[in-house]
């Protein structure tokens, strides 16, 4: 959430106000709501990583200065945004941000198991995403197939367990047959597991949930009356995991909302929007954001007393 | 004499007020605001008060903010008064919180009250069986007493989950759907069963005290909401900070209404 620290009227400066009101950027305190870098200036796409560095043990345990061990979540996700809009400043493709978006993507999952996160979701495509241009859609469900194929062996040898949610029925059958195969060689892995969401949107997973749980109901297997929150929980996509719901959401380039990414697992996660685009946000912007996660007070709904 | 100037003052505040309004309602309104009224607690703590005075500071504050939406046309306001999750707090706490609310529904019927001046229906919305009967009560009285009225809408969440919300959904749809195929079930019967669903879905959602989460409130509702986090605690929270989220608003809504078209 964007924090707006409001000066008191006392300490209103007229000549601070009226250069770029609205285009200023609150530094905070405590709270990172506003993450933001100067985008970094480059010619191109960045340097195309073919494999991920493999995890050492080494490095496992050497968290950045500032963070600490126990106070890592257990579940990070992530709304990858800004990869078009990333492309547009530099003067590119919208292909090549996206390209520029899996480099991207590629840091932040070798960090998350270096660092002891256990799960990591990624937005990589919504149900709302369908409307964009037919060629663009082409483009990144091609890509996604490629990623895959090529980063299944890196995976593999890093104990990563891939999982994808999402409505498959609209997915082309070289992309389903490329899912599978990834999900079955690695379903034993347990470093980390990467959840990666396409065709998936919060109000779709409860819905096919409520009609997995209407069918039980029609089947005699469970009664009306003991529909609850654990049924509806065991019904969601999110149910490949031990730890379904996010501590953490990382959304960049700004935006301050959710977009139907996740609703029922968000109900506590702390919310960390970023101001850079999602190319640009690496290392620098994963640590600042778990900084600021480390820093909030969780009661979910109880008394710190 | 005290009381004149007081009453000039007032005066003077109204105008510049809808002098402001004016111009912000230049540009595009938000239709339904949601509150997320954390830090009451922390306020009376903040200021030496006793335990209890922080909530009364916060519903005044709350009838300035109702006051201020309603003056620049907002027609949906939801706040979240109180969570199933907060009866795990202690018994005194709980019992003192429903006191106040018992007290505070009871006057939104008086003939003075802020629902008979801006014409307000008021929906309770939550799992009121949670209640106490004279809570509930209450409620659905001034529930009934509002039903006529047509010009702004107040939406308290107390009780309430979203998730609580979306179960009690879900068996409904369920119930509805049980003669036919379960694949005949869309989106849109679950949503009609809804609570939340005598409204539209906010535009804004704003919560203070600087928590940046959602703790289970309208998670179904909120997926485009723009969502502000203040670092004031709710009693401290007043005009300036509406305007400044309204004209943020505004400053994404062309972009936000582009895509809006697209879907």
């Amino acid at each position: 959430m964007i924090s707006l620290r409001v000066p008191a009227p006392s300490s209103f400066n007229l000549q601070r106000f009226n250069s770029g009101a609205l285009e200023r950027r609150w530094k905070l305190g405590r709270d990172c709501f506003l993450s933001f870098t100067p985008n970094r200036i480059g010619l191109g796409v960045r340097s195309t990583k073919s494999e991920m560095a493999p995890f050492t043990a080494a490095e496992e345990e050497t968290l950045p200065e500032g963070l600490q061990p126990e106070l890592m979540p257990k579940h990070v996700a992530v709304i990858m945004d800004g990869n078009g809009r990333w492309a547009k400043n530099q003067g590119l493709q919208p292909w090549d941000g996206h390209r520029a978006g899996v480099e991207a993507l590629r840091e932040i999952v070798e960090l998350c198991g270096k660092w002891g996160i256990q799960v990591l979701t990624v937005f990589a495509f919504s149900t709302d995403n369908w409307i964009r241009p037919k060629i663009e859609i082409d483009f990144l469900l091609s890509l996604f197939e490629r990623t895959l194929k090529s980063e299944l062996e890196t995976l593999a040898k890093n104990n990563v367990r891939i999982s994808i949610i999402g409505d498959s029925s609209k997915l082309p059958k070289s992309l389903l047959k490329v899912i599978n195969e990834v999900e079955e060689v690695t379903k034993n892995n347990t470093r980390l597991q990467l959840i990666v969401a396409v065709g998936y949107s919060g109000k779709y997973d409860v819905l096919q949930a409520c009609r997995g749980i209407a069918q039980r109901v029609k089947d005699g297997e469970i009664d009306v009356e003991e529909i609850d929150e654990i049924l509806i929980e065991q019904e969601l996509e999110t149910n490949v995991t031990e730890f379904p719901y996010p501590d953490l959401l990382i959304r960049t380039s700004g935006e301050l909302r959710v977009s139907n990414f996740l609703l029922w697992q968000l109900a506590y996660t702390e919310l960390f929007f970023a101001q850079e685009m999602w190319p640009d946000f690496g290392r620098n912007g994963f640590v600042e954001a778990l900084m600021s996660f480390q820093q909030r007070q969780r009661r979910f709904g109880g008394r710190k007393s | 004499m005290g009381g004149e100037v007081r009453q000039l003052l007032e005066q003077i505040h109204r105008f510049s007020r809808r002098c402001l309004f004016r111009v912000l309602s230049m540009g595009p309104l938000p239709t339904h605001l949601a509150f997320i009224m954390d830090g009451n607690r922390r306020y009376a703590k903040k200021r030496g008060l006793e335990d209890g005075s922080g909530h009364k500071a916060g519903f005044s504050t709350l009838m300035s903010m109702l006051q201020y939406c309603y003056e620049l046309g907002i027609k949906y306001v939801t706040i979240y008064a109180f969570s199933i999750d907060n009866f795990r707090r202690k018994p005194e706490e709980v019992q003192s919180l429903m006191d106040l609310m018992l007290e505070k529904i009871k006057s939104l019927l008086d003939e003075e009250s802020i629902v008979h001046e801006y014409g307000i229906r008021v929906y309770f919305i939550g799992n009121l069986g949670l209640l106490n009967d004279q809570v509930r009560a209450a409620a659905e009285e001034v529930m009934k007493a509002t039903a006529k009225n047509s010009r702004v809408v107040l939406l308290v969440c107390v009780a309430y989950n979203s998730t609580d919300e979306i179960v009690q959904a879900v068996k409904r749809s369920c119930v509805d759907k049980a003669d036919r195929d379960v694949e005949r079930i869309q989106l849109v019967d679950i949503e009609e069963n809804m609570q939340m669903s005598v409204a539209p879905e906010p535009d804004i959602l704003i919560r203070s005290s600087g928590e940046t989460r959602l703790s289970n409130f309208l998670l179904w509702q909120t997926g485009n909401s723009q969502l502000f986090s203040l670092d004031a605690l709710w009693p401290e929270i007043g005009l300036r900070h509406l305007v400044w989220a309204i004209l943020n608003f505004q400053r994404s809504h062309s972009y936000l209404e582009k895509r809006k078209k697209q879907l």
